[in-house]
């Protein structure tokens, strides 16, 4: 008997490697593997015209912080990179924070809707969610830029003569990103608003709290797992972010993802661009981790 | 006291919330509108007229972007939703099993790496391969496609595996029916609103990409997404709110259809 469950045993399982052997092989093939050659790349020599020269080389790990002068020769650190990290990390934190504040109250409006309404609502969430990011993107352009509808409409009203430089700044930057990236911190809110035990805030209110107690006390810490996933749900995007800063900044303010790019064409710097597509990938996932994290420590309390 | 006293009602909130709504829209909005704009303003509004969606019907390489894009999301979507359907019946329903962790960390790889880094990576490693063999076609973007498609072909048709009652495949498989056969007549005809959504997701996701497509592109490979982020350089005229206005089109549909969808009952 025991030999034959055994047997049937090998035989689910071969026969569960088989399924999932094409998703497997196209996973690794075009996403994992070629992670792996970024990474060996990174150690490489660029070559003149692009691509690598088979020599090993710290010179890529060493760039992405440092840079030597190129009149003296002496060690410093790399300010134009330093400041585009800064000015990513910055815009990232900003776009989260200013996501979570326009995010909350709206999940919230949604999750104490009648039952029948909700579904309507989070479609009008989910549409945009679903819309192309460059589209989305674009609308934004069109509303801000010099011969755009803002300024058309203030000149229009005579409140300004020439028009507001709005675009190609960090302040375009981080208004595309909030309008792209809302409807991430809007879905797990309202999935965990959703489930929100209202008895809970009606206590509260019968031990003379508060609305901003009860909100404080009692809403935010029950809604917390929600908080967190949306948070990170915003910031992880938001710090790879390519296209937002790219039709957004116009070119003068860059963010990491630019900055990469830029090695590939007409920075001609390869290996630089390995090593910082691993770094930008680091930081994802130890804000990845430290999510799992925050997320196991929330269930013990759970009631 | 005129009102009763509402315990899920937090001050200043619902005016927040209809302003969320608002912005998120009015882009949008105006750049519908514009797209039926006479004149090449988006922001004086001249009078309507379809001339905008005309001039992106009869650019050439709009039309070859267009059907490049169509030809690229439905190879990625089919390569996509097959992988996703044998790997979601090898994944659910079943006891936890050796390197179960491990496939579901590489199934959901694509939605964890961000697209820059993952667009890189493939740039590298498609130029050895192309140096290797010397071919530059549309493979590439249709590998990578699907690569990044299958997590989003997967979650619906887990979820769709994940609510399916067994007893009906014990019947059939108690009444001598051969593995497949009880796939093709029992599981298949419950499993497909969770197929059609999987496979819908897939295609959206294809159509609308940008930055893998932007890398991985050889010359003259542009999609409508690559195509757009190439105009925008320039002067922009409201065709690309044309181009765009039927994008966003399409997106509705399948949000709509795919609520649908999740919808049906087993």
């Amino acid at each position: 008997m025991a030999d034959l469950s055994s047997a049937a045993e090998t035989r689910a399982s071969r026969r569960r490697w088989l399924l999932l052997a094409p998703a497997l092989f196209i996973l690794v093939f075009a996403a994992a593997g070629p992670l792996l050659i970024t990474l060996l790349y990174s150690f490489l020599t660029p070559g003149d015209y692009g691509g690598v020269e088979w020599q090993a080389s710290w010179q890529a790990w060493f760039n992405v912080v440092m840079e030597r002068d190129i009149f003296d020769d002496t060690l410093g650190w790399s300010d134009a990179h330093l400041s585009i990290f800064w000015r990513s990390v910055k815009l990232s934190l900003m776009t989260t924070v200013l996501c979570l504040f326009f995010g909350f109250p709206t999940a919230y409006f949604i999750a104490t809707r009648p039952k029948k309404q909700r579904d309507l609502w989070m479609l009008l969430i989910i549409i945009p969610f679903w819309t192309n990011l460059l589209i989305r993107t674009f609308a934004v352009v069109e509303l801000i830029r010099a011969e755009g509808t803002v300024n058309t409409l203030l000149i229009w009203l005579g409140i300004i003569d020439t028009p507001i430089q709005m675009l190609f700044t960090e302040f375009s930057i981080l208004l595309g990103m909030v309008y792209v990236y809302l409807p991430l911190m809007v879905l797990p809110l309202y999935a965990s608003m959703e489930r929100l035990d209202f008895s809970l805030v009606e206590a509260g209110y019968d031990l003379y709290a508060t609305r901003l107690k009860v909100l404080r006390r009692v809403i935010l810490p029950l809604v917390k797992p929600g908080v967190i996933a949306g948070s990170i749900l915003v910031f992880v995007p938001s710090l790879g972010a390519y296209v937002t800063p790219r039709v957004m900044g116009g070119g003068n303010q860059l963010m990491i993802g630019n900055l990469i790019e830029l090695q590939f064409g007409q920075g001609r710097n390869w290996p630089l661009g390995a090593a910082l597509s691993i770094t930008l990938l680091a930081i994802v996932m130890v804000a990845l981790m430290a999510y799992v994290r925050a997320a196991g420590n929330q269930e013990p309390h759970r009631v | 006291m005129s009102k009763a006293f509402n315990v899920s009602r937090q001050n200043g909130f619902t005016t927040i919330a209809i302003t969320c709504f608002v912005l998120l829209y009015l882009p949008i909005i105006l750049l519908v509108v514009y797209s039926f704009n006479s004149g090449t303003s988006v922001a004086i509004w001249e009078g309507f007229s379809w001339r905008w969606y005309q001039s992106a019907w009869q650019n050439d390489q709009v039309q070859e972007a267009t059907v490049r894009s169509l030809i690229i999301a439905l190879w990625a979507s089919a390569i996509s939703t097959t992988c996703a359907v044998l790997a979601a019946l090898a994944t659910t329903r079943t006891r936890k099993f050796k390197g179960q962790a491990a496939v579901f960390a590489m199934i959901n790889q694509p939605l964890m790496v961000p697209e820059i880094v993952t667009a890189v990576a493939l740039l590298i490693f498609f130029a050895m391969i192309k140096v290797a063999t010397g071919y530059t076609g549309l493979a590439y973007l249709i590998v990578a496609h699907s690569a990044f498609c299958i997590p989003f072909a997967y979650l619906p048709i887990r979820a769709r595996l994940q609510g399916m009652d067994l007893s009906l495949e014990q019947a059939a498989a108690d009444l001598y029916a051969t593995p497949f056969k009880v796939f093709r007549r029992i599981t298949l005809p419950q499993l497909w609103p969770g197929i059609l959504a999987g496979a819908m997701l897939a295609f959206v996701i294809s159509l609308d990409d940008v930055v893998i497509t932007e890398f991985v592109k050889s010359a003259g490979q542009d999609t409508l997404p690559t195509y757009m982020l190439g105009q925008l350089r320039r002067v922009v005229t409201p065709e690309v709110n044309a181009i765009s206005t039927v994008l966003f089109g399409i997106s509705v549909t399948f949000v709509i259809a795919f609520t649908v969808l999740g919808k049906i009952k087993n």
